[in-house]
């Protein structure tokens, strides 16, 4: 099987030294490495590219680019996989990057790469077509109390669409919630149903759900 | 219903009147005169009570009589301010010094009020020469022979009687210079003290949070280069230590600057990152935003602050269902405001947190207002004069 062709997008350089070293020594092979917006695009555009992590804040302005360059890219090319990462994490961000419903797609803080079974395990699940949401944001929306659908959920659910918002399989998430992948499988069907998402592809409820649990 | 309402305002309350408009025609100047003529017994009994009661100073009693006879020129002043307004078209403004609050602190501020004095001299223009004005132009109306008179001659004089009250009563140029001066020496000197003391929390934070937890690193990192050979066991551990508190420090740090300017503000502008705060917050807000550019820095900085202090004070002291949020860019006036449906009875005056948001906005010349009354609901609302940014 041939390595997963990366494209990463980060302006310090020191930063994108470690990564790349990180990336290649985890069996990746990192076929760009830029540190501008201009660049960034270019390298997207090319077809052989199957992944990207990118920092949210790039030159030339400094402010959102990166983000704004993941979601354009994943409108010309629907699905193609991007682990955004930042210095700070917003739900607002969370939002637009989940928006288009397809998965592929993750937002981590900077510092989540110093775990770096995680973080490679968070790139081959994004890469896969999984979701993978920072723990800071899932902890910010598990904060806010409203009345809303997902109130239907009974606390258990509650904690498995939180594990699932994180990017983690069925398997994961029954190690962590110390249960049978069996009863994690019985959740996740009983969140759909109360979520009233129609019948698709596992993936796509998958990220549907994490999505309507964002919004609220 | 016990209301409180706070305005801070830094030149005080002005005493405007009239709005700018087009200038009156011949038959609505004549009706003002009619008015001036029929309002000249009036003044005239103002004018000695004042008088009277400031002779009584000396017997003690003039201290009673003052403060309820001062007003009613203020309110007869006005009413004469309101009408030259109106034949100008154009606002005739004195302001007034603001009120210390009690009786011999109000008087000794109203007896010290440079409008004071200057009404009292228009009051003697108005009983002498402004009163035969508006007296000539009512007797060229009513002495039908005298209609071509009236015709051409009651404008340009009804206009010269307003110019005169206007004169008398507005201030010079070099008043209202020093009366600027005066706002703007009081809030340089707030916002200098509230960015002294925000330097000083910055460091404070640095010194106990991230500077403080990064020597934890490098210590422990130290520690394990020390151990690689003997116990690498516990350099390991030591690592996985190190490693934790560099990320604790990052989430320190992350904290501190979202204190100085929230990254998503940068990004996005005053609608965007109010509508991250939204998403943040326990209560539902509704958004009305409208703010199509970007404004200066300092000015989406000031707001954007006021904002989440007033949502933080929702969700700590109201016990609101619901909250909203509305802002508006129109011409160079930023207009806005948060409410909420809660219990109400914030008090503007007490800590931090309100007065700090005021006094930052006073430095763009803006104004905050709260309206909390017991039993709710809060509404905090401002206006700060402002320009888009290129």
């Amino acid at each position: 099987m041939r390595p997963l062709r990366i494209v990463l997008a980060e302006d310090h350089a020191l930063l994108r030294a470690g990564l790349t070293q990180l990336l290649e020594a985890k069996g990746f092979a990192v076929t760009a490495s830029v540190d501008n917006l201009t660049e960034l695009e270019r390298a997207l555009d090319d077809p052989d590219a199957d992944a990207a992590v990118v920092d949210v804040r790039m030159p030339p302005t400094f402010t959102d680019e990166g983000l704004r360059a993941a979601i354009a890219v994943r409108a010309r090319r629907p699905g193609f996989p991007v682990l955004v990462l930042s210095q700070y994490v917003e739900q607002l961000y969370a939002r637009e990057l989940l928006a288009s419903g397809e998965g592929a797609v993750g937002y981590l803080l900077k510092d989540r790469v110093s775990d770096v079974g995680e973080f490679v395990d968070a790139l081959g699940r994004v890469a896969d077509g999984g979701t993978v949401l920072d723990p800071s944001v899932v902890a910010a929306v598990l904060d806010r109390r409203r009345d809303t659908p997902i109130d239907r959920l009974t606390d258990r659910e509650r904690e498995v669409l939180a594990l699932m918002a994180e990017g983690r399989a069925n398997a994961g998430i029954a190690r962590a919630l110390v249960v049978t992948e069996k009863a994690v499988a019985k959740h996740i069907n009983s969140i759909f149903a109360k979520l009233d998402l129609p019948t698709d592809t596992d993936d796509h409820r998958r990220v549907r759900a994490v999505l309507e649990w964002l919004r609220f | 219903m016990n209301r409180s309402s706070e305005q801070f305002e830094h030149s005080g309350q002005p005493g405007q009147s009239g709005q700018s408009g087009q200038p009156a025609g011949r038959w609505a100047v004549t009706g003002y005169a009619a008015l001036h003529v029929l309002l000249f017994v009036p003044v005239v009994v103002t004018f000695v009570l004042v008088k009277v009661s400031a002779i009584l100073v000396v017997v003690w009693v003039g201290i009673l009589l003052l403060p309820a006879v001062l007003p009613i020129m203020r309110g007869l002043v006005g009413l004469h301010r309101a009408l030259a307004a109106r034949i100008l078209g154009a606002a005739v403004v004195s302001p007034y010094r603001r009120l210390p609050g009690g009786l011999l602190r109000d008087l000794h501020t109203r007896a010290t009020d440079p409008t004071t004095w200057r009404e009292l001299l228009w009051m003697l223009w108005a009983m002498t020469f402004g009163f035969v004005a508006s007296l000539l132009a009512v007797v060229l109306f009513l002495g039908v022979v005298t209609w071509p008179v009236w015709w051409y001659g009651v404008v340009p004089l009804m206009r010269a009687r307003a110019a005169v009250d206007r004169a008398i009563l507005t201030v010079g140029r070099t008043e209202r210079l020093e009366r600027r001066v005066r706002a703007l020496t009081e809030s340089r000197a707030v916002v200098v003290d509230h960015s002294a003391a925000e330097l000083r929390r910055i460091e404070r934070d640095l010194h106990d949070g991230p500077q403080a937890r990064l020597a934890a690193v490098s210590l422990s990192l130290g520690l394990a280069d020390d151990l690689f050979d003997t116990d690498p066991e516990a350099a390991r551990r030591l690592i996985n230590e190190a490693r934790g508190t560099s990320s604790a420090a990052l989430g320190e740090l992350r904290d501190v600057v979202r204190g100085i300017h929230p990254p998503v503000l940068a990004d996005r502008g005053l609608a965007g990152a109010v509508s991250a705060l939204a998403i943040d917050m326990a209560v539902p807000v509704e958004l009305a935003l409208d703010v199509p550019h970007r404004l200066p820095a300092p000015v989406e900085s000031a707001v954007y602050f006021a904002i989440a202090e007033c949502l933080a004070n929702t969700a700590k002291h109201a016990g609101a269902g619901r909250s909203w949020v509305r802002l508006r860019h129109e011409g160079d006036l930023l207009r806005g405001e948060v409410g909420d449906d809660g219990r109400g009875g914030a008090d503007p005056r007490s800590g931090s947190g309100l007065p700090g948001v005021a006094a930052r906005l006073a430095a763009f010349d803006g104004i905050l207002s709260v309206s909390s009354p017991s039993g709710g609901p809060t509404v905090v609302s401002w206006e700060v004069p402002c320009v888009p940014s290129a």
